[in-house]
């Protein structure tokens, strides 16, 4: 009975039923681009911070033994989780391997104008500071590089965003409860008559309220399920676009399980979302 | 079965609906309320279903200390009473079916029983054949017959009836009457507002009269019927 009342009052009014849908849905549709903006950032943070956290390129004249003392004595600090020897000869490679397409750029260089080198991994990230400054005053190194400022920035701009889509998410989701406790009560005050008749014979407070809160409950996961299946929908288009532009970061594909992880707690924040929103309608509206 | 108790009433606006009204109906009475408009008669019933509460007095309703009744009890008092309201309060988008259905839903009855129920008393007030019109596709007297059905299908042991016959034809009005007469000849007490003097004065029934809010008449059936063969005689 209750079922069949919301579905009456669904059908009796279409428009308004669209637009909670629809306001559900853009709310919905940002909390799960956010959703994949946030699992997708945190991929591309630990890809950084998983590569080697300072290139140390050494001087031409450098030698084997040298660079073995050098690796001994950084060993020795406990700072250092691992560190790579790069030959010059392996360093061509490498280059060639980038360069495969420019065959003029592969005749000018030989294995004596690169660099050996070390990729080195701090266990602390605030080591690499102190790290670098100590290879810098070696003889022989050429060059210390630390892209550290690098992690730095992308974790800020990360943090900004997580903010700038947290405060957007709970904007959104504020106007949906307004919108949704306007158009509830709206048909609340449509249905006066009919809940003054019910009242007098006999119904009780929850018998009148239950049609407009499943409605409500209705809209909001309606809503959840179809922001998120849009949201889906731009990721799987744009996700060819996207892998390339991020080339080695593996952010792509995103797991299944996440996107679904991401659908089930929707739904149930759409539930909630609803359920109050039309909670508090039907109680400001049928006192 | 209904009891008033020195029952007074002043609205908001400082207007006296009721003044000190005391009257009793046992069970199984038939009790027309007759009076100018105005006189209180529709107010009485609001205060016997608690939609409005008195200024002054008691009233009692079968087991139920009307005026003491705490809020979330009220349902269960009005489930106990069948009201025809003078307005007949039908929902327009439901089908007849359904209006009187939705009585059977708010009171938790199990589907099989409550279209069993609805059906039987569909069939009782004759308007079984339009189950499933909508109140604007039928008359007034077929409407009227809704209402009643709506009253009686929860098996009330009271029913208040506030101006059943209005606006109807006489044949009309005798037909809802009679349904009226034959529901209480089963025990079921009955309350009817009318100001249809020739049913008040045919049926010879308990008639209490209201004038301003007071009680000024209270005859039993015999004095009304007597009262009502002299009238005859005079004639």
């Amino acid at each position: 009975m209750v079922l069949r009342t919301t579905w009456h009052n669904i059908r009796r009014s279409p428009y308004q039923a669209f637009t909670a849908v629809f306001i559900i849905l853009q709310t919905f549709f940002v909390v799960s681009v956010f959703a994949f903006v946030v699992f997708g950032s945190t991929k591309i943070i630990e890809y950084f911070e998983s590569l080697p956290q300072i290139d140390v390129f050494f001087r031409n004249e450098a030698r084997k033994d040298e660079i073995n003392t050098l690796k001994t004595q950084l060993m020795k600090s406990g700072k250092i989780a691992n560190i790579r020897f790069v030959s010059k000869e392996e360093a061509l490679k490498i280059y060639q391997e980038q360069n495969k397409d420019d065959p003029l750029l592969l005749e000018l260089v030989t294995a004596d104008i690169l660099p050996a080198s070390f990729h080195i991994s701090a266990v602390n990230i605030n080591d690499l500071s102190a790290v670098a400054d100590s290879l810098n005053k070696s003889p022989i190194v050429e060059r210390v590089v630390f892209p550290k400022q690098v992690v730095s920035k992308l974790i800020e701009w990360t943090d900004a965003l997580r903010k700038v889509g947290l405060v957007l998410v709970i904007v959104l989701g504020l106007d949906s409860v307004l919108i949704m406790i306007i158009i509830i009560g709206i048909k609340v005050s449509h249905k006066r008559q009919d809940i003054e008749i019910m009242r007098l014979i006999g119904a009780t407070n929850w018998y009148i309220r239950w049609p407009f809160i499943l409605e409500g409950i209705l809209y909001g996961a309606l809503g959840g399920v179809l922001g998120w299946g849009v949201a889906v929908g731009v990721l799987w288009y744009t996700t060819p676009y996207l892998s390339s532009f991020l080339r080695d970061i593996p952010v792509f594909p995103i797991p299944s399980i996440f996107i679904l992880q991401a659908l089930g707690v929707e739904i149930l924040l759409a539930v909630v979302l609803g359920a109050t929103s039309s909670f508090l309608a039907v109680i400001r509206y049928l006192k | 079965m209904i009891r008033l108790d020195k029952v007074s009433k002043k609205f908001p606006t400082g207007v006296f609906a009721l003044s000190d009204i005391s009257l009793n109906v046992e069970k199984g009475e038939f009790v027309f309320l007759v009076g100018p408009t105005g006189s209180g008669k529709t107010t009485i019933f609001r205060l016997l279903i608690r939609d409005l509460l008195p200024s002054a007095g008691s009233i009692f309703v079968n087991d139920f200390d009307v005026v003491k009744l705490p809020h979330h009890k009220i349902p269960i008092l009005r489930k106990k009473i069948g009201f025809v309201f003078q307005d007949l309060k039908l929902l327009m988008d439901r089908t007849i079916f359904e209006n009187i259905i939705l009585s059977c839903e708010i009171a938790n009855m199990q589907k099989q029983e409550a279209e069993k129920k609805t059906g039987e008393v569909l069939e009782k007030v004759g308007i079984a054949d339009h189950k499933d019109k909508f109140p604007i596709q039928l008359s007034g007297g077929e409407l009227q017959r809704a209402a009643l059905a709506r009253s009686l299908v929860l098996s009330p042991e009271v029913i208040l009836a506030d101006e059943p016959t209005g606006n109807l034809d006489l044949a009309t009005s005798w037909a809802i009457v009679n349904q009226l007469c034959e529901i209480n000849k089963k025990g079921t007490t009955i309350v009817m507002v009318t100001h249809n003097v020739e049913i008040v004065k045919k049926l010879s029934k308990r008639v209490i009269g209201l004038d301003k809010g007071r009680l000024v008449r209270d005859e039993s059936p015999s004095s009304v019927g007597r009262r009502t063969s002299e009238d005859q005689v005079k004639k």
